[in-house]
């Protein structure tokens, strides 16, 4: 790997000798997540949520493929498959809750990978393109998970489907045409449903490989750290295996309890009661929403409300949009040469902001639109574009980062005799060394 | 670059997004938006306690007994339950020869096809059939009932928010006036010939007659004295087995799974806390300003002082 | 004079090999490791039964079949579990004709009373799929062939089956399989 003193592969038996001669998979294997793979030896529980997000992509996948088993992608037929699966396929109530429930803990576990990106600036060089594909990657699962809550066919699968490609013919003149060409119809039917089925199926190993080159260019730098120091020397890092097979394991362990706390205990309570109402395209429901991980982009969306050279309705979309996009180039929005927002006490403020800010999204998303709402969510929708393309660059610019410490070794140690204070504490000046 | 045109898509956007809040706020201002009848009337569920509820709930069969009585004589006419079995009725305690005999004298029959003349005919049910809908397709069950659909009951304790409770309160909360403060600030809202007024349901006005209307309106086989509220809980109850027939299977799982993930977890701590004891600092994590460390600073402090 | 105190870095549990051997302080390690190994294996088994007829499917596992209007001599063709029966209404000469052959003539030897049930010999049920490749064989409708033995032919390859459906000539390897059933009344015959 990247560091010098990485332990290299030593085969262990002479069938792994002559498997590792001709197909060096036990060697790619021990330097990613085995003793090969030197990783800071101070990470935090929040570096957890990469592996946590790799397994809730195994068990979508895992549980996935079983329900297509008895799922039946027919308009007619596929909300009464649904129930088949969780009336008389044996288990299939539980595999159907599973799958449901484990979208919503994925999207939790990668928010917060996310926002663990953001505050320690994991996104700066040299790994930027791993931030990237990280975006990526959440695209694809955004529209993994729009799909799948279509093929149920309940009546917010319909209508959620109905919103969504609306959204199209938002654009100016081939916005239509685009919309009849992805619905394959006029409205979401048998055509879309079918289509939706066979992306949906195909996405999450899509998805699969954009994860090995996501993991793949992270090993070339190797994991940042709560310091944002550089590693330096052997000092510094822990090899993966015990320490963080130990570390992600246990870990794993508490946040499926938490999974399986929901999808035993309170199954239905992150969906929506009308998609146990089967589609009805001449009855629309009270209040249309997404499901609660789209919420803050749907408030974003729906903040707009006034045209100005383009229709109300386009500035919604291409702010929705430009939300996501807008965090490709946030490598070079935020110029600081500090990463951890442990030492940027300015940033740090507005980091938590905007936290606050998007869950008022979210709050806003699935709220219904009273004059109030909608005047919150402009605000908010407001802060959040001010946030990354005006209040980040001038931050990095006029901030004055605390000092930090020399090395990650140096800031584990707290030793008083350090440059700088252990993070957080940086109140008193350095002591000279007597 | 981007770091130039950056503030100024952003500025686009917040300015637009200002515009938007200014016209917001002066349409808000200049014409407030009036309450509906809906709003103001429109009453929440009362709270219904069930067997079932809870983490640790389980199915009360007998409530669940009576309450298929209730569908059976009461609702079954014009409600449907297609996702639901004969077969299924075995979780309610019912043995095999009742089921085929409650199958066999269903009030509707299954649809089939003459096997002599092919002609469109029916057939008595059997256990394996599902409830055969009331009515052939849903244009007949409009005709039957004033253009209004009445829709199956199968999964309507989740397909409603807090389902149970909204069916006990809808089937209890029918009203036979309307209270005059609502025909005063919104005539509107009149109840019209056809409809009936009951606050629990959304639109204020359903096009459902009260059903269930007197106290022993049905007989209960275990003698339970059928007043109103009983029949209407106890439908409830039996709705939501219909809606989530595994619940008690789900909570039995759920513990095991639980407990087994418990005690994974915590021995996975042990052995992380294990396996990380040979690599924390050895150092005491004993910060600056810790009153040790801050009795030093300020000695050193002193001898500063002194010093020059 | 605080001193830089180096962390003493273990990079592993080898640092701590007191015994030589199984260090006491692992178990912990195996202990939970095995626990999640135990749940992986458990993850499995519902993964692995949801493929397995569902409740709806095996409910329609036994059918029941109307005998009364099968006059002697007339045979009928139904369905259990989406497969061809046969049910024939024996008469007495076929009965005889299917006592009369020596067990030993037979390639698949049964007697007739083994096929039927007592005191209703002349209700013979079998599968209407040819052993040998699966075909569908003849004799239950009116004028259809019923092959050299007078019982059931296989037009595909030839297999001729008797009055008791027992092989006699062609390439069938057993006689067509009776299945489980029972008669629940005189008139009602229940299958599986």
């Amino acid at each position: 790997m990247s560091f010098a003193w990485a332990t290299p592969y030593e085969p262990k038996s002479d069938l792994a000798r002559w498997f590792d001669d001709r197909l060096p998979l036990p060697r790619l294997v021990h330097g990613a997540v085995g003793g090969g793979y030197p990783v800071p030896r101070n990470l935090n529980y929040a570096w957890n949520f990469g592996v946590l997000a790799g397994i809730f992509l195994m068990i979508q996948i895992v549980t996935g493929i079983v329900l297509a088993m008895h799922y039946y992608a027919s308009a007619d037929g596929a909300f009464n498959s649904v129930e088949h699966i969780m009336r008389d396929v044996n288990g299939g109530w539980m595999l159907r809750y599973a799958h449901a429930n484990g979208a919503s803990f994925f999207f939790i576990v990668v928010y917060i990978h996310i926002f663990r990106g953001l505050f320690y600036a994991s996104y700066k060089a040299p790994r930027e393109l791993i931030w990237m594909l990280g975006l990526v990657i959440y695209l694809l699962m955004m529209a993994t998970a729009f799909m799948g809550y279509v093929l149920p066919w309940g009546q917010m699968s319909y209508w959620g489907a109905q919103v969504i490609t609306g959204f199209f013919s938002a654009i100016p003149l081939v916005g239509e045409p685009i919309r009849v060409w992805l619905l394959g119809g006029f409205v979401p039917d048998q055509a879309a449903l079918t289509r939706f089925f066979s992306l949906h199926y195909l996405m999450p190993f899509v998805i699969a490989g954009v994860v090995i080159l996501h993991i793949w260019s992270l090993h070339i730098p190797g994991s940042s750290n709560p310091t944002g120091v550089d590693v330096k020397t052997e000092k510094d890092t822990l090899p993966f295996h015990p320490f963080y097979t130990a570390k992600d394991g246990w870990f794993a362990g508490f946040f499926l309890l938490l999974y399986c706390a929901i999808l035993f205990f309170a199954p239905n309570a992150l969906g929506h009661p009308d998609n146990y109402i089967p589609a009805n395209g001449l009855s629309t429901p009270a209040h249309i929403v997404p499901e609660w991980y789209f919420l803050p982009f749907y408030a974003i969306l729906k903040s707009f409300t006034v045209d100005f050279i383009m229709p109300a309705k386009l500035w919604g979309v291409i702010a929705m949009f430009g939300s996501i996009l807008l965090l490709f180039f946030l490598s070079w929005l935020d110029r600081s040469p500090v990463r951890s927002g442990h030492y940027r006490p300015v940033f740090k403020r507005f980091f938590w902001i905007l936290v606050i800010d998007v869950f008022v999204l979210g709050w806003a998303g699935g709220s219904t639109p009273t004059p109030a709402v909608v005047a919150i969510s402009q605000i908010a929708t407001a802060y959040y574009f001010a946030h990354f393309l005006i209040i980040l660059p001038l931050i990095a610019k006029f901030e004055r980062p605390m000092p930090l410490p020399s090395s990650i070794t140096a800031s584990v140690l707290h030793g008083e005799n350090e440059e700088s204070a252990p993070y957080g504490l940086a109140k008193t000046a350095p002591v000279a060394a007597v | 670059m981007i770091r130039k045109i950056g503030p100024i898509v952003g500025l686009g956007f917040v300015f637009v997004l200002f515009l938007s809040l200014f016209s917001g706020l002066s349409a808000y201002f200049q014409a407030p938006p009036e309450a509906t009848a809906e709003e103001e009337f429109h009453k929440h569920p009362k709270k219904l306690h069930l067997a079932s509820d809870g983490p640790l709930g389980h199915f009360d069969r007998q409530q669940l007994q009576r309450g298929f009585q209730v569908y059976k004589e009461v609702c079954a006419a014009c409600h449907g339950l297609k996702l639901v079995a004969f077969r299924d009725l075995a979780a309610l305690g019912y043995e095999e020869p009742e089921i085929k005999a409650i199958a066999n004298q269903w009030l509707t029959e299954v649809p089939s096809v003459n096997p002599d003349t092919g002609e469109v005919a029916s057939r008595k049910a059997v256990p394996s059939d599902r409830f055969p809908s009331p009515y052939a397709n849903d244009t007949a069950a409009r005709a039957a009932n004033n253009n209004a659909y009445p829709p199956d009951l199968s999964l309507m304790t989740k397909a409603r928010h807090n389902g149970p409770a909204y069916v006990h309160s809808l089937l209890t909360g029918y009203e036979a006036q309307q209270p005059a403060e609502l025909l005063k600030k919104f005539p509107a809202a009149k109840t019209s010939p056809g409809l009936y007024y009951n606050p629990y349901f959304a639109n204020l006005n359903i096009a459902m007659p009260p059903p269930i209307t007197s106290d022993g309106q049905v007989t209960y086989a275990d003698g339970t004295m059928a007043t109103v509220d009983q029949m209407s809980a106890d439908v409830s109850a039996f709705l939501t087995w219909t809606a989530e027939p595994k619940l008690e299977n789900r909570h039995r799982w759920g513990l095991v799974v639980l407990t087994f993930l418990l005690f994974a977890t915590i021995l996975g701590y042990l052995s992380y806390r294990n396996i990380w004891a040979s690599a924390k600092r050895k150092v005491a994590p004993v910060g600056p300003l810790d009153p040790a460390n801050m009795a030093r600073r300020e000695e050193a402090k002193d001898e500063r002082g002194i010093a020059g | 004079m605080a001193t830089l105190e180096e962390p003493q870095v273990a990079n592993g549990p080898d640092a701590n090999v007191a015994d030589g051997g199984v260090r006491r302080r692992d178990f912990i390690n195996i202990a939970a490791v095995s626990f999640a190994g135990v749940g992986a294996a458990a993850i499995v088994l519902p993964l692995v039964n949801q493929m397995s007829p569902s409740a709806d499917v095996l409910a329609l596992a036994s059918t029941e079949i109307d005998i009364s209007k099968i006059a002697p001599g007339q045979a009928i063709k139904t369905t259990w579990q989406k497969q061809p029966v046969f049910v024939r209404n024996l008469m007495p000469a076929e009965i005889a004709a299917a006592k009369k052959v020596p067990l030993s003539e037979l390639r698949d030897p049964q007697s007739l009373s083994e096929r039927t049930k007592p005191g209703k010999e002349n209700w013979l049920i079998t599968m209407g799929v040819c052993t040998h490749l699966g075909c569908i064989p003849l004799g239950t409708g009116e004028g259809e062939n019923r092959g050299e033995f007078g019982g059931y032919f296989c037009p595909c390859h030839g297999s001729h089956y008797d009055t008791a459906a027992r092989i006699r000539k062609g390439p069938a390897p057993t006689n067509l399989l009776v299945p489980e059933y029972a008669f629940t009344s005189d008139t009602v015959v229940t299958i599986g």
